[in-house]
C-alpha cells in the first residue's frame, strides 16, 4: 500500500517539562527510523539541526500576526486607543504634548486601536516573525523553523510547519512524520499534539518531571492522542521511575524504555552528532530499543485504521 | 477584575524585579531562581518568588509553602445575544484571531482562541455582544513560611492555550517593595516576554551545551528587546572541554558576564530529583549563588 493511499502518520515528541531529552531522542529516531520525515515543532529553541546537520533547500519568511505603528504627524492626542488598549501597550508620554506610543512587545496586534482611532493614524503591519525552512537530513527531509527572539505566534508557526512536513510526507510518498515538539502544555504545544496519531513523552524522575509528566498526558487525554512514555536518567532518582511506572500503569499507558543517565548523550551533542552515532553506550542502546518499540506503536495504530476503514467501507 | 488583570502589566512599585529565564528547558532556571529566593529571605531581604512558568510551575515543589489564597484568572471572551444579531459579520471581520466565524446563519464563538481584546463587542453595530469570564488558570498566593518567603504562582489549566494572561496575573500580584523574583518559562515568545517585561536584571541559567548556547542566543535577543541588564549562570560545567569553551566564547562576544559557574554534580541532580533544594541539602552550593544574592541587594540599594 503506498503512502498516498495510507494516511501520514505523525510521532510527536514532547515532555512536560523542558531539557528531559526529547531533541536528543527524535536525532537517534530520525537515523534509525530513516528515511522518513522530520519536523522540529519546538520553534522558539530549535535545536534539532544542531544534530542531524541539514542542508536547506529550502527557506520561507513566515509572518504570523501584526503590529500596530502609529503615524505620530496625523495622532491628534485623543486618547481613545490608550483608554481601550487591553495589553497595556499604548503609553502616553508623561509631559502632555509628548507623543503617544505603541509598545510592540506588548501589543497583541488585535487592530482595536486601528479601529477607533478617530484620525487613521494607527495602521496594522503585518510582522515578520521567523523563517521556516525545508531541509535534506540523514534521517530524510527535515522541515523545520525559527521564531525570532520575542516573536509571538509560535502556535501558528507550529500548525505551518507540521502542514509542511506532511505535504513534503506526501510528495516524496513516506508515510510516516517524526515530530519534535516543545516543552509546557500551552498554545505551541496544543498546536503540536492535537490530531497526531501518537505521543511519546520523554520524562526524567524527578519530582518535577513527575508533575509535569501529568499534566502533559491529562492534556493529550482531552486531545484523545494516544501516548506512550520514555524515562530518562532514569538511575538519577530510581523511587522517580518507580512512581512513573505506576502512574502509567494506572493511566493504561505504555512505558516503553528506560534511559540511564549516561555522559555520552552531551558528548554527541557536542560532537554534533545523533547519540547512536556516538559509540554504543547505554543511552545508545536504549535509544534502539525506543525506535523498535516506538516504530511498531505506529504500525499498529495503522494497522487498527486500516480495519476500521475496511469494515466501514 | 478581568479587565484589572489585563492592565497590571506596568511597574507598581520601587522593588527590583529580577527574572530568571534560559531559553532552553532543564538548564535549573527553578534551581536558581528558589535558590536565590530562599538566600534573600534568610538574609531578611523582603523577597517574593513568583512562578511565571505556568504551564509546568514547579516552584512550589521545593518550596514547599502555605497557600493562603487561591483565585482563578479570567478572561473575557464574547457571548452573542441571538435575538439582537443582525449576523452582518462585523465582528468576524474585525477578530484578527479567528475567534468568530461567520456562518450562513449565525455567528459561531470559539473561546480558546479569543485574546480578550473586546473589538468585537465595542464595535457591533447592533450592540449585540457582551462579555462574559471564563477561567483560564489560578494564582496561589502563600509563604513558605519557616523564612517568611513570599509565593506567589500561576497555573495554567490544562487544554488552555494562552499562557500570556495568567502570567500578566501573577505580576500583577506583585505589588510590594523589596525583591521579586521572576521564574521564566522555557523559550524565546510571548510568555518569556511576558515574564521578562520591565525586568531591572534578568539571569539567564544556561549549560555549556550547543543546545543550552543555542538556546541561550535567543534568550539574550528576548533581553535585548524587552528588559535591562543581564547576566549568566553557567550550570554544569566541565562535562565537555569543548562545551565549555564555547560558552566562554559566546558570553565574551555577547558581552554577558558569568557571575557564577556550577559544576555538574549528580549529587545536585538527584537532590532536586527528589524535590530538595540544594542551595539547603548540598555542601559549597550556597556559595556558588552568593554573587547573585550580593548583585540583588546592590540593586536593591541603589
Amino acid at each position: 500500500m503506498s503512502a498516498k493511499e495510507l494516511a501520514v502518520r505523525e510521532l510527536v515528541v514532547v515532555s512536560g517539562k523542558g531539557g528531559t531529552g526529547k531533541t536528543s531522542l527524535v536525532a537517534s529516531l530520525a537515523v534509525l527510523w530513516g528515511p522518513k520525515v522530520v519536523c522540529d515543532c519546538d520553534v522558539d529553541a530549535a535545536d534539532l539541526y544542531l544534530v542531524l546537520a541539514p542542508e536547506v533547500i529550502e527557506e520561507h519568511g513566515f509572518s504570523g500576526g501584526s503590529t500596530a505603528r502609529l503615524d505620530t504627524s496625523r495622532c491628534s492626542r485623543c486618547g481613545r486607543c490608550l483608554t481601550l488598549c487591553r495589553f497595556g501597550a499604548i503609553e502616553a508620554s508623561a509631559d502632555a504634548s509628548g507623543p503617544v506610543r505603541i509598545d510592540e512587545f506588548g501589543c497583541e496586534g488585535c487592530g482595536l486601536c486601528a479601529e477607533v482611532c478617530p484620525d487613521g493614524a494607527i495602521s496594522l503591519v503585518p510582522s515578520e516573525n521567523g523563517r521556516w525552512y525545508v531541509s535534506n537530513t540523514r534521517g530524510g527531509p527535515m522541515v523545520h523553523a525559527r521564531l525570532g527572539p520575542a516573536e509571538e505566534n509560535s502556535g501558528k508557526l507550529v500548525t505551518l510547519v507540521r502542514r509542511e512536513a506532511r505535504r513534503v510526507a506526501e510528495e516524496h510518498d513516506v508515510n510516516t512524520v517524526l515530530v519534535d515538539g516543545s516543552p509546557g502544555i500551552g498554545c505551541p504545544v496544543i498546536a503540536s499534539i492535537t490530531g497526531a496519531s501518537h505521543l511519546l513523552v520523554v520524562t526524567e524522575p524527578s519530582v518535577s518531571g513527575v508533575h509535569d509528566l501529568a499534566r502533559v498526558l491529562d492534556l493529550a487525554d482531552r486531545l484523545s492522542v494516544p501516548a506512550a512514555v520514555v524515562v530518562n536518567r532514569w538511575d538519577v532518582h530510581p523511587d522517580g521511575a518507580v512512581e512513573i511506572e505506576r502512574m502509567c500503569r494506572q493511566r493504561g499507558i505504555e512505558l516503553l524504555a528506560r534511559i540511564p543517565y549516561d555522559p555520552d548523550v552531551t558528548r554527541a551533542q557536542v560532537a554534533g552528532v545523533p547519540v547512536v552515532d556516538h559509540g554504543d553506550g547505554p543511552a545508545a542502546h536504549a535509544m534502539r530499543e525506543i525506535a523498535d518499540a516506538a516504530w511498531r506503536l505506529l504500525e499498529a495504530g495503522s494497522q487498527r485504521m486500516e480495519r476500521v476503514s475496511k469494515e466501514a467501507g | 477584575m478581568c479587565s484589572d488583570a489585563l492592565t497590571t502589566s506596568r511597574r507598581m512599585s520601587d522593588g527590583v524585579r529580577v527574572a530568571i529565564a534560559s531559553g532552553k528547558g532543564g538548564t535549573g532556571k527553578t534551581t536558581v531562581a528558589t535558590g536565590l529566593a530562599h538566600l534573600l529571605a534568610r538574609c531578611g531581604v523582603p523577597t517574593t518568588y513568583a512562578d511565571c512558568d505556568v504551564e509546568e510551575p514547579n516552584g512550589r515543589i521545593f518550596l514547599e509553602p502555605r497557600i493562603d489564597d487561591t483565585h482563578p484568572v479570567l478572561a473575557t471572551t464574547p457571548v452573542i445575544d441571538g435575538s439582537r444579531c443582525t449576523n452582518c459579520g462585523r465582528c468576524c471581520d474585525v477578530c484578527r484571531f479567528n475567534a468568530l466565524a461567520h456562518l450562513p446563519d449565525r455567528v459561531l464563538v470559539f473561546p480558546e482562541l479569543c485574546h480578550s481584546c473586546g473589538a468585537c463587542s465595542l464595535l457591533c453595530p447592533e450592540g449585540a455582544i457582551s462579555e462574559e469570564p471564563r477561567r483560564l488558570g489560578e494564582i496561589n498566593r502563600g509563604t513558605a513560611a519557616d523564612i517568611g518567603l513570599g509565593f506567589v504562582e500561576g497555573r495554567l489549566d490544562v487544554g488552555e492555550p494562552h499562557a500570556v494572561p495568567v502570567i500578566r496575573a501573577v505580576r500583577g500580584e506583585l505589588t510590594g517593595d523589596g525583591v521579586a523574583i521572576l521564574d521564566a518559562p522555557p523559550g524565546a515568545s510571548c510568555p518569556v516576554v511576558e515574564t521578562l517585561r520591565g525586568a531591572d536584571l534578568v539571569v539567564l541559567v544556561t549549560e555549556p551545551t550547543p543546545f543550552g548556547l543555542s538556546d541561550l542566543e535567543q534568550a539574550v535577543g528576548v533581553v535585548r528587546a524587552v528588559a535591562g541588564e543581564a547576566v549568566v549562570v553557567m550550570n554544569r560545567t566541565g562535562m565537555t572541554e569543548e562545551g565549555d569553551a564555547a560558552a566562554t566564547r559566546l558570553c565574551e562576544r555577547e558581552e554577558l558576564p558569568v557571575i557564577a559557574s556550577i559544576p555538574e554534580n549528580r549529587e545536585v541532580a538527584a537532590c532536586c530529583a527528589r524535590g530538595g533544594m540544594p542551595v539547603i541539602a548540598v555542601k559549597g552550593y550556597a556559595e556558588r549563588l552568593q554573587p547573585i544574592v550580593k548583585l540583588v541587594q546592590e540593586r536593591l540599594a541603589t
